[in-house]
């Protein structure tokens, strides 16, 4: 298993109400462990996992919020959100989390890895995934 | 080619699961090569053994079954999503004290590492779902 891919996870649909997002996110973490190329893209509905300031407990469900913030440690390199599908549901960049990124072999560090994205740049990041695995 | 295959809804409540059979057996029959079929979220309902449609009605798991015993597929169903779902091999059962098995024998129950080397090895990873 020598060969490196870019692996795209395409993040649609809402942290809560289905269990896609956090079954989304458990394949992440363990695909950690292959080493490959990883990003992953919110778009729809899937912008708002990124949101800050999940409060679950009314909703009986597991805040799994503060995962995404750890992403950096588990090989993800990009996270780009769409902006039309932000600006659809009235949210900006500021209400997104920070999520940083640190390289431990080069010290390479990149303070937030979160990038919001246009549509062009979006399809651009779509073509250039070798696997996308749609949640 | 080689493909890997990703399921990610149940059977019957969505066509999923049917068109991937569908896609599967095609490909089979054209003599392409499917590295692994791998069953997720919702998906790993269709690997219950104890499934009982109609008569009339198609049988999706074991169909399912039928194709993996006929070209030696390799159906695998996640472990951490069947076990929220009570999807359940012998193993699994001793490890959480189940009294109950209900897992059909042509599929294997194992992690979601399964599923990212399947994506590595194949030139096409499918997915079917919403």
């Amino acid at each position: 298993m020598s060969e490196i891919k870019n692996f795209l996870y395409l993040n649609r649909r809402a942290p809560y109400g289905t269990i896609y997002a956090w079954e989304s996110l458990e394949v992440v973490l363990i695909g950690a462990a292959f080493d490959q190329k990883v990003s992953l893209l919110f778009a729809d509905d899937g912008v708002y996992q990124l949101v800050k300031g999940q409060d679950t407990p009314g909703i009986q469900m597991k805040n799994f919020s503060a995962t995404y913030r750890t992403l950096g440690d588990y090989g993800v390199r990009y996270m780009y959100v769409d902006r039309k599908s932000l600006q659809d549901r009235g949210l900006t960049e500021d209400d997104l989390m920070q999520v940083a990124w640190e390289d431990m072999e080069s010290d390479d560090a990149v303070d937030n890895i979160v990038e919001v994205i246009d549509s062009a740049k979006a399809a651009e990041v779509l073509a250039g995934a070798d696997v996308v695995f749609s949640f | 080619m080689k493909l890997a295959i990703q399921i990610n809804e149940g059977p019957y409540q969505h066509q999923a699961s049917d068109t991937a059979y569908h896609f599967t057996k095609a490909a089979l029959e054209k003599g392409h090569e499917v590295f692994r079929v791998f069953f997720y979220h919702d998906g790993v309902y269709n690997s219950s053994r104890l499934t009982t449609p109609p008569q009339d009605d198609r049988n999706i798991v074991n169909r399912w079954a039928e194709l993996a015993a006929k070209y030696n597929l390799d159906m695998v169903v996640c472990v951490a999503a069947a076990q929220r779902r009570g999807i359940v091999d012998e193993g699994e059962a001793k490890r959480n004290g189940k009294d109950a098995t209900n897992i059909h024998p042509n599929f294997r129950i194992s992690g979601l590492g399964q599923l990212i080397e399947a994506a590595i090895q194949s030139e096409r990873l499918v997915v079917f779902g919403d």
